[in-house]
């Protein structure tokens, strides 16, 4: 049964699935479900940005300018023009994609330091609109998000629900809710990887040239990936704000863009696990560390860079090379 | 090697949890002040002087026996100036540490970020940020210590108009406090009538030079004076181009700049400028019959000696939302959270560095515009006008 289970394709989501639902079994604090909740949302976005740095082999500087255009818009839209929050949802969704599509083309030509260079320019440039739109975005003070709504049924943290007979709080259906977002996100990404698009991208990522020697249409591919990224982040970004019922720019910032990547590289570029796991860590870091106070922020960096000295493939990958080499050693012994 | 660092760890950490564990069994039931303010980030000149000032006022409380006999414990965490993280931090604050009452929110972001929590959870919160939306409308469990933005336009423009100006050329930075700034001068100028704005300018945060917008006021048909509401260096940089462009009109700054950094940083060019500030500033110049002249000469001899640096305003709103927290909760005998929200809410006449607190069911701020003094720059240091 175990053998079969890891010969699976989707083990990964099982293993996950199974984390996601025991989670609630071991802690019951309100304030680690919120912690939870935000890490699978951001856990979702850095998922759909590892599409395309971890497959692809492209880069995204500036992701965190479609988590906050996703973020707005559903603000906006649920409290100003008292849409649903699912339609402001998949609208913002489509009209982020159309942009990231718009802008996708052109900039997708360029490589390298170039390539970083422009999509860092596409962050910034949101990042500038969302601050200056005072009227509609409410400016650098940001603005309230209304709770979730879904047909007429309210998501708020403050809720008090009943599942299959059982009183749960806000909090915890918040978090129910991430967490199968989570999953759902994991499992269209396990399922493009696999798919021919997947092939495509990981050969675009192996050698560009080599290729579209094969008739790959590198271009259609490399726009495709950047799309999907974006709308994982647009998504991720809309429940975001309507799960914390206030945004500020700062949800577009150069620095959310750069923690996205790192999340994506600590993790394991091309692993959907590891760098969900990335996530999990530099989300967690930063509240275990709170406690040191002062040296909080030395804590941090010296933690990221003996990771990424010792380990540079990233965590899991690492770990998975650590766990294959001994288990053939063992088997060596046997033998 | 790795082994043995990892012993050295552990032996670290059980030394520490062993630590803080006595900290605890020897103050019986302490109360517990939470607080989460921009310590560090491009907000960390509110942040850092604000937790300065609570830790060492906490630290004074407690050798002077502490609040109802109870030690205080502070608990706090950096937010960076981050909404996000402020709002965690919130939720850490009263779910995991359950403190009593919270004074913290370097920035109107991570305040408002916070405020949805603190109000369904209901836990007194007295706010350090300035904007008007904090306390308008009044939020049952927030409080807040700076006047806001709607306070400096108003005593600017009282200024203008008993000086004969009427007619504003306004030019104000793009950034949240500038842009809040134009907002609300443009308001109070529609409520008070007989000044009007006759010219309008805007600069972004990293522009290098204001000469263009400069020159199109001074170009503008009967402007009598110019008022710049901005923050960080653009304020110095119109200083220093209005005084390049040898323009005479008197010059009005906004509170934004109160600091001797920005003496430093405008030089010469500043001399005659007017712009409304907290007593801080000027505690020598303020009369004796001032009833806020002890209390703030006593927070700047303290703060100084105890940080060896100088006193900014921004820690004052920090001394502020602790005094006024530990009156509450001497006022209402103890900890318990609604009673200390009602005893928050009907402080009359408290006497602190900003101004004097005046709480009211509808006003959660308690400030009047004229705890703003109106200060002039003579000889290139500041002058109390009124």
């Amino acid at each position: 049964m175990i053998a079969r289970l890891s010969q699976f394709r989707l083990k990964g989501l099982v293993f996950l699935a199974i984390v996601v639902f025991a989670l609630p079994l071991f802690i019951s604090n309100p304030f680690h479900y919120g912690l939870a909740t935000q890490i699978a949302l951001i856990a979702g976005a850095v998922v759909g940005l590892n599409l395309l740095v971890g497959f692809a082999g492209q880069i995204s500087l500036g992701h965190a300018g479609f988590f906050g255009l996703g973020a707005y818009f559903s603000a906006i839209m649920t409290s100003n023009y008292g849409w649903s929050a699912i339609p402001a949802l998949f609208v913002g969704a489509v009209g982020v994609a159309i942009i990231a599509w718009v802008v996708g083309r052109p900039i997708l030509r360029l490589k390298g330091h170039y390539l970083s260079m422009a999509t860092l320019a596409v962050g910034f440039i949101i990042a500038i609109i969302l601050n200056n739109e005072r009227e509609l975005t409410g400016g650098p003070d940001g603005m309230p998000v209304p709770s979730f709504d879904v047909f007429g049924w309210e998501l708020s943290v403050f809720g008090q629900y009943s599942l299959f007979g059982m009183e749960i709080s806000g909090d915890l259906a918040w978090y129910l809710f991430a967490g199968m977002v989570l999953l759902v996100a994991v499992w269209l990404a396990q399922n493009l990887i696999d798919s021919p698009i997947g092939r495509a991208l990981r050969s675009v990522h192996g050698s560009e040239v080599a290729a579209s020697v094969v008739g790959v249409n590198t271009a259609k591919y490399k726009s495709l990936v950047f799309v999907i990224s974006a709308v994982y982040a647009s998504v991720m970004g809309a429940l975001y704000g309507h799960f914390h019922g206030f945004i500020t720019p700062s949800v577009a910032s150069f620095d959310f863009s750069i923690l996205l990547i790192t999340m994506v590289v600590l993790g394991g570029m091309g692993s959907t696990i590891g760098v969900i796991i990335g996530a999990v860590v530099l989300e967690l870091l930063p509240q275990l560390l709170a406690d040191f106070q002062e040296m909080e922020m030395v804590l941090f960096g010296l933690i990221l860079m003996l990771t990424m000295i010792f380990m540079p493939k990233g965590l899991l990958p690492t770990a998975a090379n650590l766990l294959a080499k001994r288990r053939s050693k063992s088997a060596g012994g046997d033998a | 090697m790795f082994k043995k660092i990892t012993r050295r760890a552990g032996k670290f950490a059980a030394i520490a949890a062993a630590g803080l564990l006595a900290m605890n069994a020897q103050a019986a039931e302490p109360i517990r002040i939470g607080s989460f303010l921009a310590v560090t980030g491009p907000a960390s000149f509110l942040g850092d002087p604000e937790l300065k000032t609570l830790e060492m006022y906490v630290e004074k409380i407690n050798k002077e026996g502490g609040v109802l006999g109870r030690q205080l414990e502070l608990i706090h965490y950096d937010d960076a100036g981050n909404a996000s993280k402020a709002r965690n931090f919130a939720s850490r604050l009263i779910r995991s540490d359950r403190v009593d009452i919270i004074v913290g929110g370097s920035t109107t972001g991570a305040t408002m970020a916070a405020v949805p929590m603190i109000e369904q959870a209901k836990v007194p919160f007295i706010s350090l940020a300035g904007a008007t939306v904090i306390t308008m409308p009044v939020k049952k469990w927030v409080f807040k210590t700076p006047q806001s933005d709607r306070m400096a336009a108003e005593r600017i423009l009282q200024d203008m108009k008993s000086r004969g100006l009427t007619k504003v050329g306004l030019i104000s930075g793009t950034g949240g406090f500038g842009s809040s700034g134009r907002e609300q001068t443009l308001a109070v100028i529609k409520e008070m009538g007989g000044v009007e704005i006759v010219a309008d300018e805007t600069y972004g945060g990293s522009d290098t030079d204001m000469t263009a917008q400069l020159t199109n006021i001074r170009g503008t048909d009967g402007v009598q004076t110019i008022l710049n509401f901005g923050f960080g260096q653009g304020p110095a940089i119109v200083t220093r181009n209005y005084a390049q462009l040898g323009i005479e009109l008197p010059f009005y700054q906004s509170h934004g700049v109160a600091s001797d950094g920005f003496l430093e940083l405008a030089g010469n060019s500043a001399e005659g400028l007017r712009l409304p500030a907290s007593p801080l500033l000027v505690p020598e110049s303020l009369p004796d019959t001032d009833p806020q002249k002890p209390v703030v000469e006593a927070y700047k001899s303290e703060y100084e000696a105890r940080w060896n640096s100088k006193v900014s305003t921004f820690g004052a709103y920090a001394y502020d939302g602790l005094m006024l927290a530990v009156e509450a909760i001497e006022k209402a005998g103890s900890t318990d959270k609604a009673a200390v929200r009602d005893a928050l809410e009907s402080i009359q006449g408290h006497v602190g560095v900003t101004g004097t607190f005046n709480m009211s069911a509808d006003d959660h701020n308690g400030l009047q515009a004229d705890s703003f003094r109106i200060l002039e720059v003579q000889d290139g240091g500041w002058k109390l006008i009124n």
